[in-house]
This record gives C-alpha cells, sequence and structure tokens, in this order.
C-alpha cells in the first residue's frame, strides 16, 4: 500500500508541475521562461526516474547508466551552441 | 611467442591433413551439424564466425570499388568512370568500408569470440540479443547491395548537405536507410558489451586483472551506444529533408548545414575511434604476448582506452574548421584535438616499455603488431598536424586527409585485424598455419600499404584534392605509385585466405596454448568447446603474469 | 527486488541475471535518449538562429491539447508503476488491468494528437498533403517540420509501447507470463513506457511554450 500511495503523491506532484510550467509560459519570456520550463521538465523527469523508474532502488551502477546519456548530450548542447553563440 | 620447435613443423608431417581431432570433435565447431545449428545458434563463438565471413565478403566488395578508383587514378584524365561514377565509386568505398567493415571488425569477431572466454563467462549478457545484432547488420547490408545495384550514391560516406537532402541524384535516402539500419545492430552490441564486461565476470576477476583487450572493447562499447544513436536521428533528418524538404539545413527556410555537419560529426568523430579502439587493444595482447611480459603501465593503458572514448565526444569540430565554423569554437576544438593525442601516445610508450629487455619475436601475430605501430604512430603525427587550425586550412580536403585515415585505418586497424586472426586463429580453428606465409603475408602488406599511401600525403601537401579523379599531369608519378602499391596490397590480403582456409584441414593440431601467453582464453581446449569452460574459473593472479625473464642474463 | 527465474545461461544466479537486465535495459533507454537528444539539438539551434519566429510559430500550437495530452501521458506512468507493483506481489489480474488501462492512455494520446494535426492542417499549418499554407516565415515552415517529426518519433516509440504493454498484459492474465517469477518484462516494459513520457515531458515545453 505503501508503494501505491507514494505513486499517486508522485503523480499529483508531476501534475502541479504540468500546471506550473503553463502558467509560467504565460508570465515569463525569453531565457528566463526557457530556464524555468526545463528546469521543470528535468524536475518531472526526475521524479518519474527516481520513483517510476526505482532509481531510488538501484543501485549505483544502474543509476550512472540511466543518467549518463543525458549527461552526454549536453556536451553536444554545449558546442554546438558554442559555435552559433560565436560566429 | 613460443619458439618456433614447439609448433610441429609442417613439413615433417606423414598423414597429410588430419580430418579432425578429438577436440574438435567435442568444440563448439561440431556443436550440431545443421545449417540451423549456424542460423539459430546462441553460441557467441559460432557469432563471431557468421560475423568473420559477412565482413570478410564486404571488404572484397568495399575493395572492389578501391580497385576501380585506383585504377581510374592511373592517368589524370577521367577516362575510366564518369565523374558521377567516380563520386558513386568512392561513396560505397566508404560506406562498405567503415559500416560494414571497420566498424564491426574486430569487436564482432574477436569480440564476440574472446569477451567471454577472457572473463571466464559461459557467453555475452544476451545470447540471443547478439543473434540479432548479426541479422540486423545482414539486413543493412543486404540494403547496401541494393542500393549498390540501384546505381550507389555520390555524395561521399560523409552525405553532406545540401547536396545529399537537395541535388544529388544517387538513391540517398535508400543508402541512409541501410546505414540507419546498421546502426541498430552497433547499439546491440555494444550494449551486450557493456552489461557483459560489468556483470558476468568470473570469481575474482576484478577490473584491474581484466585483458587489456577487454577495456579496449568496453570503451569501444561505450561509444557505440552513445553516439551511433545520433547518427540515426541525423539520417532520419537527411531522409526528412530530402524527401519533404524539411529545411532545418536549408538556408532558404532559416536553417543550416552546417548544423547537419555538427550531428553528423558528433557520431563520425567518435565511430573512428570505434574503429581504432579495439585495434589498440588487439596490439596491447600481441606485445604482451610477444614480449613475454607484463604490459608496462596496464593501470594508464587501461584508463587511457576510457580516455579516448570520452575526450574523443570532444573533438568533432575539426572536421568543420573550413566550413564556416566559429573561429572560437574551431580553436577549442583544435586544442581538444591535440589532448586527444595523449592517450594513444601512452599506449605506444608503454609498448615500448613493455618490449625494452623482452623478447622479440618474428612471428606473423607481432609482425603485425609492429606494423600496426609504426605505421598508427605515422597516422596518429599527421592527425596531430591536421588538428593543427593552421595547417589545416591548406591541406582539408586534400590527399593529406586521405593518407592520415588510411595510414590509421589500414595501416592501423587492419593491420592489428590480421594480428588477432593470425595470433588467435589457432584458438578458433584448432589448427597451426605455416608461420612462413603468415610471414611473407605480414611483409607484403607492410610494403604495399606504404607503397600505396605514403605518396598520398606528399599529394595532399602539394595540393591535389580529395575525390577527384581528374588531376593536374604533375601529380601523375604519385597516382602511379600508389595505384602499384593498391595492387600488391590487394594481393597481400588475398593470401591469408589462401593458407589459413589450407590450415583447417592440413595444419597442425594447435594445442590449447601454441604461444604460451597468459589468458583465461588460452586455458580452454583449442577449439573451445561450446560452453567453454567445464567449471567457471577462479583468478587470484594479475594479467599477463609472465616470469620476467632478462634477456641474455640467464646462463 | 524479485529474483527472476528461470536462470539461463550463461548466468549463474537469479541475482545476476536481473541485474544484468536491467542494466541492459537503463543503457539501451540511453541510447533512446541519445537518439531523440539530436532533435533536441536541433530544437535548440533554431532558437538560437531566429528566436522570434520560433516563438511565434510555437504559440501557433494548441496549448492546451500539448498539456492534455501530456496529463494524459503522466497518468498512464503511475499506471505502469502500479502494474509493476502488482506484478511483483504475482497478482496476474491487478497487472493486467493496470497495464490495459496504460494502454489504453496511450491510445488516447493517440488519438489527441491525430485530432491535433488534424486541426493544424485545417490551419494551413501542416507542411505537406497539399494542403494551402498559412505559413507566415519559412522559420515557421521549418520549425512546423520539426515538430511533425520529433511528434512523430515520439507517436511512433509510443505505439511500440501500447503493442509492448497490450502483449504483456494478455500474457500476464492468460498465465502464460509468469509472475512474479518473470517480473523482469513488465519491469523492462515499464521502463521503456517511462522514457517515452519522459521525452514527452521535454517535447511538451520545447515545441508548445517557447516565449
Amino acid at each position: 500500500m505503501q508503494k501505491t500511495v507514494s505513486f499517486v503523491l508522485v503523480w499529483f506532484a508531476l501534475v502541479l508541475l504540468l500546471a506550473a510550467t503553463v502558467t509560467a509560459s504565460f508570465m515569463l519570456k525569453g531565457p528566463a521562461g526557457l530556464a524555468v520550463s526545463l528546469g521543470i521538465a528535468f524536475g518531472k523527469s526526475g521524479l518519474i526516474y527516481w520513483h517510476y523508474m526505482h532509481l531510488n532502488e538501484e543501485e549505483g551502477l544502474q543509476r550512472i547508466a540511466a543518467l549518463g546519456a543525458g549527461a552526454w548530450l549536453l556536451i553536444l548542447f554545449a558546442f554546438v551552441c558554442a559555435d552559433y553563440l560565436t560566429r | 611467442m613460443t619458439a618456433l620447435q614447439e609448433w610441429p613443423d609442417q613439413a615433417d608431417r606423414h598423414d597429410r591433413g588430419l580430418s579432425e581431432t578429438e577436440t574438435e570433435r567435442q568444440s563448439y565447431l561440431r556443436a550440431g551439424y545443421s545449417l540451423g545449428s549456424w542460423f539459430f545458434t546462441r553460441d557467441h563463438k559460432r557469432i563471431a564466425i557468421l560475423y568473420l565471413f559477412a565482413i570478410t565478403a564486404f571488404f572484397m566488395i568495399g575493395g572492389a570499388a578501391a580497385a576501380l578508383m585506383r585504377l581510374d587514378l592511373l592517368t589524370p584524365a577521367g577516362d575510366l568512370l564518369t565523374n558521377e561514377g567516380y563520386n558513386r565509386a568512392f561513396t560505397i568505398h566508404g560506406v562498405i568500408m567503415v559500416w560494414f567493415f571497420l566498424i564491426p571488425s574486430i569487436p564482432n569477431t574477436f569480440g564476440n569470440f574472446l569477451v567471454p572466454l577472457m572473463i571466464g563467462a559461459r557467453d555475452l549478457a544476451f545470447p540471443r540479443l547478439n543473434l540479432l545484432s548479426w541479422y540486423i547488420f545482414v539486413l543493412a547490408g543486404g540494403f547496401t547491395l541494393f542500393v549498390l545495384i540501384a546505381g550507389g550514391v555520390d555524395t561521399g560516406w560523409t552525405f553532406y548537405t545540401p547536396l545529399s537532402s537537395m541535388f544529388s541524384h544517387g538513391n540517398v535516402v535508400l543508402a541512409a536507410v541501410a546505414v540507419f539500419i546498421a546502426g541498430f545492430s552497433s547499439i546491440l552490441t555494444g550494449l551486450n558489451f557493456i552489461v557483459t564486461v560489468h556483470k558476468l565476470r568470473c570469481p575474482g576477476m576484478t577490473w584491474d586483472r581484466l585483458p587489456l583487450f577487454v577495456w579496449a572493447i568496453y570503451a569501444t562499447s561505450l561509444i557505440l551506444v552513445l553516439a551511433t544513436p545520433v547518427l540515426s536521428i541525423t539520417l532520419v533528418l537527411i531522409a526528412a529533408e530530402r524527401l519533404f524538404g524539411l529545411g532545418i539545413f536549408d538556408p532558404k527556410l532559416g536553417g543550416d548545414p552546417l548544423l547537419y555537419q555538427h550531428l553528423f560529426w558528433f557520431y563520425s568523430h567518435p565511430a573512428v575511434y570505434i574503429m581504432v579502439l579495439p585495434a589498440l587493444g588487439v596490439v596491447s595482447e600481441l606485445v604482451a604476448a610477444a614480449a613475454r611480459k607484463p604490459v608496462f603501465g596496464y593501470k594508464f593503458v587501461a584508463g587511457s582506452s576510457i580516455a579516448i572514448a570520452v575526450i574523443g565526444f570532444f573533438v568533432w569540430g575539426h572536421h568543420m574548421f573550413v566550413a564556416g565554423q566559429s573561429m572560437y569554437a574551431s580553436a577549442v576544438f583544435s586544442f581538444l584535438s591535440l589532448a586527444v593525442a595523449v592517450p594513444s601516445g601512452i599506449k605506444v610508450y608503454n609498448w615500448a616499455a613493455t618490449l625494452y629487455k623482452g623478447h622479440i619475436s618474428l612471428d606473423p601475430p607481432f609482425l603485425y603488431g609492429m606494423t600496426f605501430i609504426g605505421l598508427f604512430v605515422v597516422g596518429g603525427l599527421t592527425g596531430l598536424m591536421l588538428a593543427m587550425l593552421a595547417v589545416d586550412v591548406h591541406v582539408h580536403d586534400t590527399y593529406f586527409v586521405v593518407a592520415h585515415f588510411h595510414y590509421i585505418m589500414v595501416g592501423g586497424t587492419v593491420s592489428a585485424f590480421f594480428g588477432a586472426l593470425h595470433y588467435w586463429w589457432p584458438k578458433i580453428v584448432g589448427r597451426t598455419y605455416p608461420l612462413v606465409w603468415g610471414r611473407l603475408a605480414a611483409i607484403f602488406i607492410f610494403l604495399g600499404f606504404n607503397l600505396t599511401f605514403f605518396p598520398q600525403f606528399l599529394l595532399g601537401y602539394l595540393g591535389m584534392p580529395r575525390r577527384y579523379h581528374v588531376y593536374a599531369p604533375e601529380f601523375q608519378m604519385l597516382h602511379v605509385l600508389s595505384s602499384a602499391g593498391a595492387s600488391l596490397l590487394g594481393l597481400a590480403y588475398l593470401m591469408p585466405l589462401v593458407y589459413l582456409t589450407w590450415s583447417m584441414r592440413y595444419g597442425a593440431p594447435a594445442g590449447d596454448n601454441p604461444w604460451g601467453a597468459t589468458g583465461l582464453e588460452w586455458t580452454t581446449p583449442s577449439p573451445p568447446p561450446k560452453h567453454n569452460f567445464d567449471e567457471i574459473p577462479v583468478v587470484d593472479r594479475p594479467p599477463y603474469d609472465y616470469e620476467i625473464e632478462m634477456e641474455g642474463e640467464d646462463g | 527486488m524479485v529474483e527472476t527465474r528461470p536462470v539461463a545461461e550463461p548466468y549463474r544466479d537469479a541475482r545476476q541475471q536481473r541485474d544484468a537486465a536491467m542494466l541492459g535495459m537503463y543503457v539501451f533507454l540511453g541510447s533512446e535518449i541519445m537518439l531523440f537528444g539530436g532533435l533536441f539539438a536541433v530544437a535548440a539551434v533554431m532558437r538560437l538562429l531566429h528566436p522570434a519566429e520560433v516563438v511565434e510559430a510555437s504559440k501557433a500550437l494548441h496549448v492546451w491539447i500539448g498539456a492534455i495530452n501530456t496529463a494524459v501521458l503522466l497518468t498512464s506512468s503511475l499506471f505502469v508503476a502500479l502494474a509493476v507493483d502488482c506484478a511483483k506481489r504475482g497478482r496476474r489480474r491487478g497487472t493486467g488491468a493496470w497495464l490495459f488501462s496504460a494502454a489504453s492512455l496511450g491510445a488516447v494520446f493517440l488519438a489527441i494528437k491525430v485530432y491535433e494535426y488534424s486541426l493544424e492542417h485545417a490551419e494551413g499549418l501542416l507542411p505537406g498533403l497539399g494542403a494551402p499554407l498559412k505559413i507566415s516565415t519559412p522559420v515557421q515552415r521549418a520549425f512546423m517540420d520539426l515538430y511533425l517529426v520529433a511528434t512523430g518519433l515520439h507517436a511512433l516509440h509510443l505505439l511500440i509501447g501500447i503493442l509492448l504493454l497490450l502483449v504483456i498484459a494478455i500474457r500476464a492474465v492468460s498465465g502464460r507470463l509468469l509472475l512474479p517469477e518473470r517480473v523482469i518484462v513488465p519491469v523492462a516494459a515499464g521502463l521503456y513506457w517511462h522514457l517515452v513520457d519522459v521525452i514527452w515531458v521535454f517535447l511538451y515545453p520545447v515545441l508548445y511554450l517557447a516565449r
């Protein structure tokens, strides 16, 4: 039962964050808006990964495997954007 | 390597040709005779052999394309192939050699065969996935052959926009689909190896006891899993741009052709490390076995494989120095490209230190190992030259670049592939081959290779552009030398096909450990039984646990 | 965590087999992240090059339909988590029911998506299909194309997920899938489903909420 309760609580949190991100899009613009919407997306993903994909029960190796690709993507983003920003 | 006297002399045999030894009868080769037992196998050793057949076939097709090119380049005029035909020739040469030979060559043959044996496991983590990888590979290869028959593609293996997305008349979408399918095979292979190395090591096989070949395969697998999907999505985008006018690579719609190059090279630069890291791992094994000494600086060599895999993701912009990339980004990429050479250098120095006061062997595997080291150093140093912005501006898109990467890919990876073949052949088939022929082939390969590709450095430096088959007459002499070398090289590559096949019937039985080398694979019979080990081994010794004998100091 | 049986070669024990399966699944999901990552990189570049046009194009999308779809997927993820919980306890029918519900929500997502595409087609925003285009700038054309490729690829992954969940649901209820011995099967499928959800969690703000 505990598990079920925690899953439903996570769901509530996710829906709240969804509401937050939609609301924020009406209020914030530009880089701030982007930062907030991406930040909320990371937050929602974190909740899904930690609870639904039960990273909270897994050992370190699985956690690194789960999150490594995300970190790797940052290399692509960082250097590509660096090119376009400095042309 | 073991002294010659421990290998039965071929000439003395009275009963010519042993059809089957007892070990062979109980080995994986005889565990099932039907076609089904091969095509539905889950045995990593059989899958390795399936791959061996496939990549050999592709090597010949890619080589045929190269032969056409070198023939055409004998004369300054474009008189053998049309312009379009020449474009299609170098494209099919690149596509097949990169994706259907080099990338799978060592990981999918020797990696598949050896990794479970080396770590004391009975198979890879996901045996059926392994077989699926092979089927996907063959399907992709079939698609590629279909593309070839349908007339091919003219964009080069790099599929640059806007030629590929807007103007090319070739079968770009089909070719993109073929490579896309091949990508799945790569990703699944990498996934399999990563999980295998993490989870299936036998008791006592800690990370610091792993053979360096396994470290290399592991690092390669990281790249396979992380880089290949980016290629997949890039190919999807190219197809969408070509079929539907997507617009992201089209300046008229606000896109940027250079964005394609960013996405493509984000995969393709790490891809060249997919091609070379396994070869570096093979050479570590060959050097240790030849010298009969532990590899000097084991931890540094192991770590350098990981370092190459990681840093290799940060350097892709060096392919785009003159394409319009920002000067500041180019400078950063240039610096990082110099940095990525450091771990490779660490390996070379450590091999040299391993050989210090070690045995020097002239057996075929070690000849290939030395070939690798020499040619890889030349390729690597010229890579450093290309990494420098000021030099690259002059030699980009010339034969200098072509020579550089062929020194690494052919002088390096293909030599290591042949070295691995000659080293582990006795384990794979249970028979030895005539060493004399092995040495001859190695020497001819070395000579043929240098005759083919060294002139290309000169050509490039003098200004001969790549992908051209019409050129200024003053370049002809160098081109003729190169084509002559290519003929020798082609013949030399065919030689092992003859004597290795001969050895399967007429070679002397190999015994468990014909080279007297360390490593769990040499503790099994040759060829190994289907289940590899009767009992899973327990490891309590460091890797390369040779007794160190000082050369010339024994009485 | 429940171990998985039967233990097949080359594994020595159930724990090792289960750990390998989990690691393999996470590595595979990593490759999926890299796949979609390329699309996100393209989106980032478009936004860098043409911020104003990208914002205009994003505003033309239906924010509320996207929000509803997001909620649908989030709920489906909850159902999948509950299904896996049932599976660990060996409750076959519960597992089947939750999986079927999750798959249904996935189908609802796809239905809403199709409806949304039809709206955009009517508004002249969707390139292709010979409709008259009311696109204001060329960049909006490129943006809508990217939107199509991204949501299309996501929808394809979702469809695969729906089929996967349905097959497992049927096998669970019929008893052909032994639970909790083979719990790794719904666990792995669940991981895939959650990843498809996570990808949408990022697609939504990037495509719909650029301001």
